[in-house]
């Protein structure tokens, strides 16, 4: 008899969870669901961190004047914890169960890349606010992105090494795992040997890796004048430590990846000093979108916004106006908006999205500089 | 050759990192003849209770008498954490089988790791400098203060370990019941207090690896004791597990191999080599290296 109650409690439990669960879920018919799946936790945290905090400050704005077709905007957040796997479980559970009817998400490549499938197939449209492999919206009509995608990049840290730096000969060290890192890299090493430049090593690492002096140790070899390093913040962070002390003092520089508070944490502030990343806003940029963000961003978390964050705002605004010019929730009419979106002055620029559903825009490099990022020069397209 | 030297000197402050980490499994494999899976998360624990330790005293000008304190009280802390999961998940199964023991080591760590997660967050730490790194250069090859940090406290603690082992009453008690629990017992030894001072040598152990390796490389998460524990747990089988010195050169050798590997073959192949190692030894020589029937166990 005993066994039995053992087995029946925890089975009532979990019926009696499901209910409740259920209930939740039940949702008000004077409100638009938009989802948004972010890396809240992981080793990539801040992405998820900052294009959050820029989101909700679109959807308080949106519902301060009033909301969308006579209904406020709810976002539900889900968190990926970083991890592809993690994302498709997210996603489907945003379109499946919370009914949302747009989806924003996410900064990593790889991350969107498992999103947007699903998205695809459910006909939710989705932008990700700052993936730049150009596979990422070539998956489907559904997919848009607001910033620009990688050839560009590579070309501007191409132009950028060779014309500022002045350097000729590179090594890469690149991120094996990752979509974003891989497809960067590919596009670098063409372009800079296009325009005359010379890749004197290549070393892979695998996002997560804590030791990368072995890499180090054979990219100090080949004599680099500068390393290239398309990965993120997490690992530039522990491998420009580990570079300066296998005596590899060389100029490091890299993409978008690397912007975040969390990359010159402790003795990454010395070794990264000097180097350059290219990125798509700086906040010393006088222009009154920029800098009206910065002071709302600021009054509401307290800290200074990065690019992730400008980016999910404008994201979100898009998003918006492209509802509102449906006049209708449903994802079809709201694609088809969406790809209309012209000449929209976002706060990272005037975003008109083209054909292959990605936004053209120019890009910045940013020198890191006691720590902090400072405007280095804007390239356009 | 420059480039070799450096290799040698990265794989050496690597191997000697997982030689310390898999001094522990071997110690309680020794006297337990089970796999303590817990034993890389006390090596993850060891490394926040340094960089809590090291916030609490607000290390602004990293010495090494405040690098020396954190890693001692570390050491207690995680030698106090490694009695505690003996005397509670452990403890009651004695008398069980073997296999009862291993998924429960199993089942600690898994609760370590996501208690972590829940406690110290899933986002990595950066790890606050404890010393100040300066570099030697030493024939063409790059060497930091905190690799030769690193280097000489895992010679010093191997030398203390094999003091106490070989020197002292508990050594010789500890000893004694690797040898035969029975026997010793009836010698008058108390197995409980010779079971959770194993525990504890061996768990100070890790959280020491726990520091040196957050020293080496300053990024911290409560996963980050999964690969270097089995890493560890390879080399404690390649040198023999039982066996003292065995877990030592096995821990070297790993940290040597991977780092070649890494630097002249591929970085995709660094953790299937450590692997493919261990299903060559298991093959090959099934008692590792220095395991031999009649060795002393430790």
């Amino acid at each position: 008899m005993k066994s039995i109650h053992k087995f029946i409690i925890p089975v009532i439990a979990i019926v009696a969870g499901f209910l409740f669960f259920q209930s939740c879920s039940k949702q008000g018919t004077d409100e638009i669901l938009i989802g948004e799946y972010a890396s809240l936790t992981g080793s990539e945290a801040t992405f998820g961190q900052s294009s959050h905090n820029g989101l909700v400050l679109a959807v308080e704005e949106i519902n301060s004047k009033g909301g969308l077709l006579g209904k406020k905007i709810k976002l539900v957040t889900e968190d990926n914890q970083g991890k592809p796997s993690e994302t498709q479980t997210v996603v489907q559970k945003l379109i499946n169960r919370d009914k949302v009817v747009a989806v924003i998400g996410e900064v990593a490549s790889s991350r969107s890349k498992a999103g947007a499938p699903i998205c695809q197939s459910s006909k939710i449209p989705m932008i990700t606010p700052a993936s730049t492999n150009p596979e990422v919206t070539s998956i489907g009509d559904y997919i848009f992105r607001v910033c620009f995608i990688d050839p560009f990049q590579a070309t501007v840290m191409s132009k950028f090494a060779l014309n500022s730096m002045k350097v000729k000969k590179v090594a890469l060290l690149i991120d094996q795992k990752n979509a974003y890192s891989t497809g960067l890299a590919d596009n670098f090493r063409k372009v800079f040997t296009e325009m005359g430049g010379e890749i004197v090593e290549e070393q892979k690492y695998s996002n997560g890796d804590k030791d990368f002096k072995a890499q180090l140790t054979a990219i100090k070899a080949k004599n680099p004048e500068a390393v290239f390093i398309p990965g993120y913040y997490t690992d530039v962070n522990l491998i420009s430590i580990q570079a300066r002390e296998i005596g590899l003092t060389v100029p490091l520089f890299g993409s978008d990846g690397w912007e975040s508070e969390k990359l010159t944490e402790g003795k990454a502030k010395d070794a990264l000093e000097g180097s350059f990343f290219s990125t798509h806003v700086s906040s010393d940029d006088p222009s009154p979108q920029i800098q009206g963000y910065i002071k709302k961003y600021r009054e509401k978390y307290g800290k200074e916004p990065d690019a992730m964050s400008f980016l999910a705002y404008d994201a979100g605004m898009i998003l918006f106006d492209a509802i509102k010019r449906a006049g209708d929730t449903s994802g079809e009419k709201i694609k088809n908006e969406l790809a209309k979106t012209k000449d929209y002055q976002g706060v990272t620029g005037i975003i008109t999205i083209n054909e292959q559903r990605n936004a053209v825009k120019p890009a910045v490099v940013l020198e890191v500089k006691d720590g902090k990022f400072v405007y280095k020069e804007t390239i356009a397209p | 050759m420059s480039e070799f030297i450096q290799q040698l000197i990265n794989g050496l402050s690597l191997g000697s990192i997982y030689a310390l980490i898999a001094l522990g499994y071997t110690m309680v494999y020794g006297i337990l003849k089970f796999i303590n899976f817990a034993h890389g998360e006390v090596f993850m624990l060891g490394a926040f209770f340094g960089y809590y330790l090291a916030r609490a005293f607000g290390v602004a000008e990293p010495s090494i008498t405040m690098a020396l304190v954190i890693l001692l009280l570390t050491m207690a802390g995680t030698a106090i954490t490694g009695m505690i999961i003996e005397k509670l998940a452990y403890k009651p199964l004695r008398n069980s089988s073997k296999l009862t023991v291993l998924i429960t080591a199993i089942g600690v760590s898994l609760f370590l790791q996501y208690t972590g997660q829940l406690i110290f967050g899933a986002d990595p730490k950066s790890f606050p400098t404890i010393i100040e790194n300066t570099s030697f250069n030493i024939l063409g090859a790059t060497i930091g203060t905190n690799q030769i940090v690193v280097l000489v406290s895992a010679v010093l603690l191997m030398y203390l370990l094999r003091l106490i082992v070989f020197k002292t009453k508990k050594g010789i008690a500890i000893r004694a019941v690797s040898n035969n629990m029975t026997a010793a017992s009836l010698m008058g030894i108390n197995i409980n207090n010779i079971i959770s001072f194993t525990f504890a040598i061996g768990s100070s152990l890790a959280g020491a690896a726990g520091i040196l390796y957050s020293i080496n490389y300053p990024s911290i998460d409560p996963l980050m004791g999964l690969l270097p524990g089995l890493k560890a747990f390879i080399a404690a089988v390649l040198g023999g597990i039982g066996n003292f010195p065995g877990a030592v050169v096995g821990g070297v050798l790993i940290g040597l191999v991977e780092t070649f590997t890494v630097g002249y073959l591929s970085p995709t192949y660094r953790d299937a080599i450590a692997f493919a190692i261990l299903i060559l030894i298991l093959l090959v020589k099934p008692t590792g290296l220095f395991g031999k029937k009649d060795i002393e166990k430790v």
